[in-house]
């Protein structure tokens, strides 16, 4: 990983296109500004993280169980 | 052309039907055409199945149906990347983690399916500051639903 050190109202540059600044620093909470083109994705990490493993999740139901669940249904709009 | 799928066998797809994930799903971001559709008559199941991975289909719902509430922004830059001009061409689908029994069942509000059916483009939204989470409980009327066996 690369690190780097920056102050308050510093930036880094990623390629041409990506700007990350320093907006603010208070205690242990930094306020982080992006200038990114529209078709990059920017979200906070542990939100990323959580749709990717419900997304793993969700992929990962069986045939089986659909078609249980869909019995369920059709049974009770028949009634 | 002929598709093998997850839950639906083989099935015969037109090119107009498949809907283009420019940049994949969370988690699968390689995978980037899909095709949707209703998994029965009569039920609310929607399945949304990758065209190139027969394995991988995700089971989904309308969100409106289980939270009438729901509500959400839809971010200008994800509405220009899917051509959506106005709300009402945005279908929306909430995707389901099943869990057996199926009250146990989640649907994920923190990242809702939208899809423009007029241009085909899909993207699967990702909301920050939302006060949704990842795993709903769907909220079902014991008359919707009962238990089997």
């Amino acid at each position: 990983m690369l690190i780097l050190t920056r102050k308050s109202q510093q930036s880094i540059q990623i390629g041409d296109d990506i700007e990350l600044k320093v907006l603010e620093i208070s205690g242990d909470q930094v306020k982080l500004g992006i200038h990114a083109p529209k078709n990059i994705e920017i979200h906070r990490k542990e939100i990323h993280m959580a749709i990717q493993e419900e997304n793993s999740k969700a992929a990962g139901a069986s045939a089986e169980l659909l078609e249980k669940f869909n019995r369920q249904m059709r049974r009770t709009s028949d009634s | 052309m002929k598709i093998n799928t997850k839950y639906q066998g083989s099935i015969e797809i037109a090119d107009s039907e498949i809907i283009r994930f420019e940049y994949g799903l969370p988690g699968f971001s390689d995978e980037k055409r899909f095709v949707i559709s209703p998994f029965a008559e009569g039920t609310p199941f929607f399945i949304l199945q990758s065209v190139d991975s027969p394995s991988l289909a995700f089971v989904a719902a309308d969100p409106f149906l289980f939270y009438k509430d729901y509500d959400f922004t839809l971010a200008d830059s994800a509405a220009e990347q899917l051509e959506i001009e106005s709300g009402e061409e945005a279908a929306v689908y909430a995707v389901l983690t099943l869990k057996d029994p199926f009250e146990q069942t989640t649907a994920n509000l923190q990242a809702p399916i939208i899809i423009n059916h007029r241009k085909q483009k899909g993207k699967q939204l990702v909301l920050d500051d939302s006060p949704y989470g990842t795993s709903h409980l769907l909220i079902i009327q014991p008359s919707q639903l009962e238990r089997e066996g």
